[in-house]
């Protein structure tokens, strides 16, 4: 007799944990066929003000990281993903893709998290400054990250996409809640999984699934989020973003990328989440002659 | 808070008698001002679309300097395409050399004529000749000098990007620094190639018609930097247009709300530079005289109409009495008056509409039960005058800590260890700027990392310069203006 195969519950993941949405609700996806995939959560307002208040909880440890040690944490996610590739792939056949584009895809996704993870400890390099005041003192300039990030990640990608967008979010010191793809929401939840299993803190990333008509308003209206990143093209969905933005003054990001590309991988992905901060100190000027060798 | 405000057995100084100074002012003879002003349109001053005009007041005499024209949707767009011809046509073509020839331009007139301006300057919005003098126009110039040198070396700005000029800018600045302001915006906009619609502040818009005349003078291709004068109907107009592509705004944080709001649904770029009410954070081993220093000018600074001011005092409670005592002393000393003077150090409050609010704030700290304190100084009977002003036994609920006043209005906390003070003065809404004062390395760096601000000042306050990036964090905006980093706003990279 054939072995009866176990199921997996596809859950959230908020505050480094896997709670069912506190909603109760839930979706039915379907493969093309027609044939059910798996329940998927839709997740709530109530989840989504949960999952913030566990990524403010992990801003101050997660920002104040070192950056060497980011920087090991996404290398780390990098290769929980590499040794679950077959799995992601699998998911991804489900969800409709080909076995050569989700082999790429998967790939490309590992490659991603190491260029980023490359990056976490260069960026400020790249977009600090010292500044030539004209008056004694000392005066720098360095990124810091934003805050809390809320992402809606982009519909028509289920893993390139999410991660594509969240890595630069917390290489760069931030902290996030992403709003996984309606349509193809699988990878999202198993990408938690591998999150869960890669030193990075609870709350740093969480990860909702649900109706993104339900949730943005309440994503771009919440008054501890400081910057929402959008991937997508809907017009009416931008504009209730942007308008709620205006609450508390977010910055709004809309990527509208191919992810599949290698163009769509930079720095400037880091710095949007970013903000410089200026420091300014007295040089004594006692010695006004400069050091002569 | 354990501070005893009541300081009884120090002798009392003096500052009355014996201290008088002779009045220093500094002449507005040589000064040559329009009985009105239009706008400045497509190289041309021009008269207004509607033909109504409103009076310019000096508001340490209550008189009318002059009239300017009460801008409308009409000379808006005008401005607006005229700056578009003008982007099209001749700037955007220019060779980053070449247009960085006119900024050099513009900045030596500005050195040539910086006393003329300082002078208006004083007169338009009430601030000490002193500080126009010595900060806002030399400043000015220095903005235009870096910002020149910047236009012929975009490429090394971006490393990997290809950098273009965004187009059509819609510039509105405050009253708080006008020429100062105006030159934060116009100088980035032109150096990364695009050209300008800038609509100053209705109580201070004389000096922006001199710099009109300067660029005039300085050759500047017409249409390149257009100036509406107006109130906020002429901003609103200005916001809304649909051929401008960016919009740079300071001023408070619930008009930069409504313009962020505007603007939702088209593809302008934005920066705003909004309000703020920054921590001047006092530990018990900083140089004491020296913090004191700081804390008159982190918040009597130009009135203390200053987005970046230091309008909340917190000190450990070790040396509060202390602090709080030489403070009231330093005070004492501080001459509230004729901004031409050149002994004065806090001048008039830029409107009578602006002394309302900063009155209203005095009486809603007393009515929330801070104790008041205000300077003893003597101020003119005419003008619009405020003594400078401390509150004590506040708390963080009170409304003059939460809010932005504006005006030098100072609200005292006491704090006990580090984590406290980190707490308490990230528990607001903006991040514009913030102030550490301490002898110890180690804790200046740990503040200036925690502090949730754009700009800190670590044993300095106020201290601002063309080279160094200037923005808040969270609701006091966003887009840094100075710098290189200042660039950015102004370019789209490809």
């Amino acid at each position: 007799m054939a072995r009866i195969e176990i199921l997996k519950t596809y859950k959230l993941y908020i505050g480094g944990q896997f709670p069912r949405t506190e909603s109760g609700r839930y979706y039915t996806l379907l493969d093309k066929k027609n044939k059910v995939i798996a329940d998927i959560c839709l997740g709530s307002r109530k989840d989504f003000r949960n999952a913030v208040v566990a990524a403010r909880a992990a801003f101050g440890a997660w920002s104040g990281r070192t950056a060497y040690n980011r920087a090991q944490i996404l290398y780390r996610i990098a290769e929980m993903l590499e040794t679950r590739k077959a799995q992601f792939i699998v998911e991804l056949i489900q969800q409709g893709s080909t076995k050569i584009n989700a082999e790429k895809e998967v790939a490309l996704a590992v490659d991603r998290l190491v260029y980023y993870a490359g990056w976490c400890d260069k960026f400020q390099q790249i977009f600090s400054s010292v500044n030539p005041v004209a008056s004694s003192h000392f005066n720098f300039s360095v990124p810091e990250p934003t805050g809390v990030v809320a992402v809606v990640a982009p519909q028509d990608s289920s893993l390139i996409g999410l991660v594509s967008i969240i890595a630069p979010i917390i290489a760069g010191g931030n902290v996030c809640i992403a709003l996984a793809s309606e349509k193809m929401p699988l990878c999202s939840i198993t990408f938690a999984e591998v999150l869960a299993t890669s030193d990075l803190a609870a709350g740093v990333v969480n990860i909702l699934t649900g109706k993104t008509s339900e949730l943005i308003s309440h994503m771009s209206s919440h008054m501890d989020v400081n910057a929402v990143v959008y991937a997508g093209k809907d017009q009416k969905e931008i504009l209730l973003i942007k308008e709620n933005a205006t609450l508390n003054v977010k910055r709004v990001f809309v990527y509208q990328n191919d992810w599949n590309k290698t163009e769509s991988q930079n720095p400037y992905f880091i710095f949007d989440a970013q903000e410089i901060k200026t420091t300014w100190h007295p040089i004594e000027s006692i010695g006004v002659g400069g050091a002569k060798y | 808070m354990t501070t005893k405000t009541k300081s009884s057995a120090k002798p009392k100084l003096d500052f009355t008698s014996g201290w008088g100074y002779a009045p220093a002012p500094e002449s507005s003879e040589h000064i040559k001002l329009e009985k009105r002003y239009g706008h400045f349109i497509n190289g041309q001053f021009v008269k207004p679309s509607g033909g109504k005009y409103f009076p310019t007041i000096n508001p340490s005499t209550e008189k009318q300097i002059s009239e300017v024209a009460l801008g409308d949707a009409r000379d808006i767009d005008k401005a607006v395409k005229a700056a578009r011809s003008a982007y099209e046509k001749v700037w955007k073509k220019m060779p980053g050399s070449e247009r960085g020839k006119y900024l050099y331009r513009v900045a030596r007139i500005i050195q040539e004529r910086a006393r003329e301006l300082s002078v208006i300057e004083s007169m338009d919005g009430g601030k000490s000749i002193r500080e126009s003098r010595d900060i806002d126009i030399p400043l000015a110039a220095a903005h235009f000098f870096y910002y020149a040198g910047w236009a012929d070396k975009l490429e090394y700005a971006f490393p990997n990007r290809k950098v273009e000029p965004v187009g059509v800018a819609g510039q509105i600045i405050p009253w708080n620094f006008p020429l100062l302001m105006a030159a934060w915006k116009i100088a980035p906009a032109l150096a990364c190639g695009n050209t300008v619609v800038l609509k100053p502040a209705e109580t201070t818009p004389l000096t922006a018609m001199k710099l009109a005349e300067i660029f005039r003078d300085a050759g500047l291709p017409p249409g390149v930097v257009n100036i509406v004068n107006g109130d906020g109907r002429a901003g609103a107009a200005l916001v809304n247009h649909p051929g401008i592509d960016k919009v740079a705004f300071t001023g408070s944080t619930d008009v930069g709300k409504i313009i962020q709001k505007a603007i939702a649904g088209t593809k302008k770029k934005a920066t705003l530079e909004l309000g703020g009410k920054a921590a001047n954070i006092i530990f018990e081993d900083a140089a004491i005289d020296q913090a004191v220093e700081g804390i008159i000018n982190g918040i009597f600074f130009n009135q203390g109409h200053v987005c970046c001011a230091g309008s909340r005092l917190f000190v450990q409670e070790s040396v509060a009495d202390l602090v709080i005592r030489k403070l009231k002393d330093r005070m004492q000393t501080l001459i509230v008056g004729d901004p031409m003077d050149k002994n004065t150090d806090i001048g008039a409050i830029n409107s009578k509409e602006q002394l309302e609010k900063i009155n209203d704030y005095l009486k809603i700290g007393v009515e929330e039960g801070a104790e008041m304190w205000q300077s003893g100084c003597a101020i003119p009977k005419n003008g619009y005058y405020c003594r400078p002003t401390i509150f004590l036994h506040v708390s963080q609920s009170h409304r003059i800590v939460q809010e932005e006043i504006f005006g030098p209005v100072l609200a005292i906390q006491t704090f006990r260890t580090v984590d406290e003070v980190i707490e308490k003065a990230n528990n607001t809404p903006f991040g514009l700027s913030a102030g550490v004062w301490t002898d110890k390395g180690s804790k200046i760096f740990n503040l200036t990392n925690k502090l949730r601000a754009g700009v800190i000042w670590a044993n300095t306050y106020n201290k601002f310069d063309p080279t160094s990036p200037f923005g808040g964090y969270k609701e006091s905006g966003f887009g840094r203006e100075g710098g290189l980093h200042g660039l950015m706003p102004y370019v789209n990279l490809k």
